[in-house]
């Protein structure tokens, strides 16, 4: 099958100060990952706005995680909470609009646990390879707002 | 057009083993914008730095990614080095690939390629950075301690002895706190006011330390370095600085039989009094809602006595405005109030008492010159019981945490008990004894072995009088949950210490978080254990959770340190990852829309309103401004905006977009 | 009038025949009738969740149901014990919504979980505490001891009524009929309970530490609310004489013959004379003061 070669693009957004430490972690540790994975550094998982998903969908992304601080943990004692509330409400939004949201990965990795981020990046590859290429994607009819011609692949 | 330069590092082999770095060098500077680019050993070595300075001057370099570790690690390294080869050093990047890419993958194409990628990202981002400036943030070198407990004096000393102000602010006529009342102190058994007194005559005596008592916090304005502050400060009803504190004024008061709160009820006090006979200040205040002249017109008693006419009936309440650079919240704790516990007859019984009174009682200037006997009827008492865990650590009272004192003043209290009545039996109802501490245990072994102290590990379900004693029913659970009865003559309440009933005002007022028992929350439990979410205010001592004095004073000093850290610098540089509003010509103003949703998500409050005015004065638009002194660059405000205004300085929306669509498209 | 659900229970079908006729007399004064739950059944007692979970709730869930069906939302039980089993069950039941749904599907009926289950105090305080005094006629002079016993107020958690260890409802209650409520340390002891008929010397022991008590403290009548504590403390009063040593003829009265006494309902029509222990009251006059006894004055 097709599937069994696909590799998917997954972006990782991740919060400075748990996840991102966190997969230092996993790199000093020397644990192995998939090369898959490619990690956007923000402050803090508060300041993802899921504008940002939509637009890693766009231009080709078949599968995000967004991970930050464990709750109560936020090095901004509140972000990673508001983070969580909107994905709620947005889930709802994306699943009402067509989105798969099933390609989209929430999670919890502190400084700590390097181990943890390799097990979430790795469980993601193969949820999102299983799910394949996301096709569904281009045939949904994108405001134009979101569109941008000149960058398709 | 930007002029970005690509360093790529080897780390020795560290990323050269599973990257090939001369080919994504090479790849690199065939970019649009990449102007310069190569790979070297070691690049955050003297060489390679020197490398980066120089390719900056000859090939006029803006901007500069350095492919290498992680940014956690060298970026403040690498923007120094773009910053002494005269660019700004917030224009210079870093790609990780070594955390999250050399080390992670294996030897192949695909490692390769990733770290080309993660290159490609960074400089996409790196073309849309701007120019910063650290921001600096005048201090104004005065600290305002709030309480003047142990924990307060401690921290006011601390501060005042580095050279810097202090403003004490004391709600009670004198500072002192809960330790003042304590008789003696444990593991020691110094006495509490030898050793607390010395240290408020000091803060009363220090040159740079004001204090004001009978004082509260009216508002807190402001920010890091900058808080302005005003404070309430109660009419005493006295010249301050003509009363020689004689206290003929008190001795002369009609009005004797209010009950003194310092004494914790057992004893009475004037309308016109000194809380205790150790105050500081040692002046009198006049009580207004138990003065007869304040009450029905007529006395004025203490006006005739006074021979220095320093009475003054008609003062009223001053507010006084200060700036500060921080202040140090040291509010301590309260003891649960007595109707918590109806089975245990607290407030019906006269005999049943709490540790506090216990102390009074025991006190060598308490009601009873430091004799132990029991409220009703002055009789000593042959039999006493102490319950621990009056309320705490019972999910039933709401109560569910250890105050953790307890453990140690019961102990202490059947040892004075035993060392003032050597016939007595002093018997404890405890569920655990937590004596952690240096010389705890040994101290509640003592008690247990010298002074004969019974143990009874067990709860006690009722206490209820019958023919003049007190029968405490419990049970004995390492006797197999055997009930035991004790008719006993006097018994005392280890209550759960509780955060004061105005602690939440104060911290609305102060803007700092408290947790469910509105305690004041630390902003980290381990690591930031004296500081709050807002920055410049810090904490010491049981307004945090119940304390012990040793802990209080070790708080205290911490506080103390963290203020004196930030008096260290006339200015504060603070990292310019702050966000900001966008402002525009009129008669837009800025995109921002006034609807304030950032203002409620804001963890520190930083959102300020701005009104825009016109000639006239009318407001023609309210704006979202964000104080840059109070954020610390979350970001949250800016995924909210719906419209946009607010951007991250650092992670600008432009930049992130960029990074998103460059990592995904080549 | 008004119309409430009652549920009687097998006690005041029997032993207790005088707490339901006071119950009701009482209310009728107050305008209220109590209908009864039609077709009701054995609320399982302390026997049924000995022995099994799901015959224990689904015996009160048939009750609840049958009250819900009749639009009975609230329903009065004077029975300690039924008010117990009855709002366990319906804490249970909200709790777990597929134990209702087991259950509901036992007794083949639905259950919504809303029917409101007031104990015999709860329903004084909410139908007539606050037009109680106004029918005050023969003030109820005497120095009572209100005995709460265990389910009354236990588990505090699911009950959520009164105090557990100090409950002070019934005190209120006794002093708006004009009676002198003493303080006391016995007020949710427990009495002996179940062992009853099994070993009637641990009742005697317990229920005579209560009887002692309050007639130390010079309880002239003790109140009760529960059929189970009624019988152990009047009728095995032999056996706690023998156990105290001493003749003690203090009775025994329901909370909701005191209260019928205070507004002017005669002895016979609230069943005195079924009581093992002689109801002799000692005359007095109304505007006469209750004797101070050696309740400790409270500070606050």
């Amino acid at each position: 099958m097709e599937n069994q070669e696909f590799e998917p693009k997954i972006v990782a957004f991740v919060c400075n100060w748990c996840t991102y430490a966190g997969a230092d972690l996993t790199g000093t540790s020397r644990i192995k990952y998939g090369a898959n994975v490619k990690i956007i550094r923000f402050p803090c998982t508060g300041r993802i706005d899921f504008m940002l998903l939509m637009k890693a969908f766009e231009n080709g992304a078949d599968g995000i995680i967004i991970s930050g601080c464990h709750p109560n943990d936020c090095h901004y004692s509140t972000g990673n909470f508001h983070a969580r509330r909107r994905w709620v409400v947005f889930r709802n939004l994306l699943n009402f609009s067509g989105i798969d949201t099933e390609r989209i990965q929430f999670s919890w990795v502190s400084a700590a646990e390097g181990f943890k981020w390799a097990d979430v990046v790795n469980n993601t590859i193969e949820k999102v390879r299983a799910l394949g290429p996301y096709e569904n994607y281009k045939k949904i009819n994108v405001p134009t707002l979101f569109a941008k011609e000149d960058n398709n692949e | 057009m930007a002029r970005v330069g690509v360093f790529v590092c080897h780390c020795g082999e560290n990323i050269s083993a599973t990257v090939d770095c001369e080919k994504v060098a090479k790849e690199s500077g065939d970019l649009n914008s990449v102007v310069f680019s190569t790979d070297y050993k070691y690049m955050c070595s003297d060489p390679g730095q020197t490398l980066i300075k120089e390719a900056i001057k000859e090939h006029k370099l803006d901007r500069v990614v350095v492919a290498a570790c992680s940014p956690r690690m060298h970026e403040p390294t690498f923007r120094k080095a773009c910053s002494e080869a005269g660019m700004n050093p917030y224009l210079c990047e870093m790609a990780n690939i070594r955390e999250h890419c050399s080390w992670v993958h294996p030897k192949s194409e695909e490692t390769t390629a990733k770290a080309g990628d993660l290159v490609r990202t960074i400089v996409e981002k790196v073309k849309k950075n701007k120019p910063l400036q650290a921001i600096k943030v005048p201090i104004t070198k005065t600290a305002i301690v709030i309480g003047g407990g142990v924990a307060g004096i401690q921290s006011a000393l601390d501060i005042a002895n580095c050279g810097h102000k202090v403003i004490m602010v004391e709600k009670q006529p004198s500072i002192g706190g809960h330790m003042s009342q304590l008789s003696e102190t444990f593991p020691t058994l110094d006495c509490s006011q030898c050793i607390l007194t010395p240290r408020m005559v000091e803060v009363a005596q220090h040159p740079n330390i004001t204090l004001y008592t009978y004082a509260e916090i009216e508002s807190v304005d402001g920010f890091i370095g900058n808080f302005k502050v005003k404070i309430r400060r109660k009419s005493k009803s006295l010249d301050e600085n003509l009363c020689t504190g004689c206290g003929l004024c008190t001795t002369k008061c009609p009005k004797k039989k209010i009950p003194n709160e310092f004494e914790r009820g057992l004893g009475n006090r004037t309308a016109i009094y000194v809380p205790f006979p150790q105050a500081v200040p040692n002046k009198p205040v006049i009580d207004r809602e138990n003065c007869n002249y304040y009450q029905k017109g007529t006395c004025k008693v203490c006006e005739k006595v006074c021979p220095v006419q320093a009475i003054r009936f008609d003062q009223e309440d001053q507010i006084i405005e200060v700036e500060a650079g921080a202040l140090v919240v040291c509010t301590g704790f309260d003891v649960l109030k007595p109707n918590f516990f109806p089975e245990y007859g607290y407030g019906k019984y006269k005999d049943v008492i709490d540790g506090l009174q216990f102390e009074r009682l025991a006190s060598a200037s308490g009601p009873t010159k430091g004799e132990i006997r029991r409220p009703s009827d002055g009789e000593i008492p042959k039999k006493i019981v102490f319950i621990a865990c009056a309320g705490s650590r019972d999910p039933a009272k709401g109560i569910e945490y250890c105050s953790k004192i307890c453990c140690m003043y019961t102990a202490k209290h059947a040892m004075l008990y035993k060392h003032k009545v050597h016939d007595g039996t002093p018997y404890v109802f405890y569920m655990d004894i937590r004596a952690g501490g240096k010389m705890y245990e040994e101290f509640v072994r003592r008690a247990i072995v010298e002074d004969d102290t019974k143990y009874i590990r067990g709860r006690v379900s009722t206490v209820f009088e019958r023919n003049g004693k007190l029968i405490v029913r419990g049970a004995d659970t390492l006797m197999g949950a055997q009930p035991v009865e004790i008719e006993a003559d006097m018994v005392v309440l280890a209550s759960a210490g509780v955060s004061n009933p105005d602690s939440e005002e104060l911290a609305q007022r102060l803007h700092v978080s408290y947790d469910a028992y509105k305690f004041f929350a630390e902003a980290h439990p381990k690591l930031k254990p004296v500081e709050t979410n807002t920055a410049g205010i810090f904490l010491a001592g049981a307004c945090q959770a119940p304390k012990d004095i040793p802990e209080s004073v070790a708080a205290a000093s911490g506080a103390a340190v963290k203020v004196a850290a930030l008096f260290s610098n006339s200015e504060l540089t603070r990292e310019p990852v702050v966000a900001e509003v966008n402002r525009q010509a009129p008669p837009v103003f800025s995109t921002c829309t006034g609807c304030f949703l950032c203002e409620k998500v804001c963890p520190y409050q930083a959102i300020e309103r701005e009104e825009i005015k016109d000639r006239n004065g009318n407001v023609i638009k309210t704006l979202a401004r964000i104080n840059k002194g109070l954020c610390q660059g979350c970001g949250t405000c800016v995924a909210l905006c719906r419209v946009k205004a607010i951007d991250l300085h650092g992670f600008s929306n432009q930049q992130m977009y960029s990074e998103v669509m460059a990592l995904l498209n080549f | 009038m008004i119309r409430l659900g009652f549920y009687p229970g097998c006690s005041m079908e029997g032993g207790a025949r005088e707490y339901q006729e006071s119950v009701i007399a009482l209310a009728k004064v107050f305008d209220i009738e109590l209908i009864q739950i039609p077709d009701w059944n054995c609320c399982g007692a302390t026997a049924a969740h000995n022995l099994n979970k799901e015959l224990s709730l689904s015996l009160p869930t048939r009750i609840l149901a049958l009250a819900e069906k009749n639009e009975l939302m609230d329903i009065v039980v004077p029975c300690a014990a039924c008010y117990s089993r009855l709002t366990v069950t319906n804490h249970e039941l909200n709790k777990d919504k597929s134990l209702a749904d087991k259950v509901c599907d036992v007794i083949d009926m639905p259950y919504s979980g809303n029917v409101n289950v007031l104990n015999i105090i709860q329903f004084i305080q909410k139908y007539i505490a606050d037009k109680l005094e106004e029918k005050v006629t023969t003030p109820f002079n005497y120095n009572v001891a209100c005995y709460y016993g265990c389910l009354l107020v236990r588990p505090n958690g699911i009950l959520k009524f009164d105090r557990p260890e100090d409950p002070q409802t019934m005190d209120i209650l006794v002093k708006k009929a004009g009676g002198n409520a003493i303080d006391w340390a016995y007020k949710a002891e427990c009495c002996g309970a179940g062992m009853s008929v099994s070993r009637t010397d641990i009742v005697a022991r317990l229920s005579g530490n209560i009887i002692r008590d309050a007639v130390e403290r010079k309880a002239e009548v003790l109140a009760v609310a529960c059929p189970m504590c009624h019988s152990n403390l009047d009728m095995r009063r032999p056996e706690i004489n023998k156990f105290l040593k001493k003749e003690v003829d203090v009775p025994v009265l329901y909370i909701s013959q005191i209260l019928g006494l205070a507004v002017g309902l005669d002895a016979k029509t609230l069943g005195l004379q079924r009581h093992m222990v002689a109801v002799n009251l000692p005359e007095k006059k109304a505007e006469q003061p209750a004797p101070i006894t050696n309740t400790i004055k409270t500070e606050a």
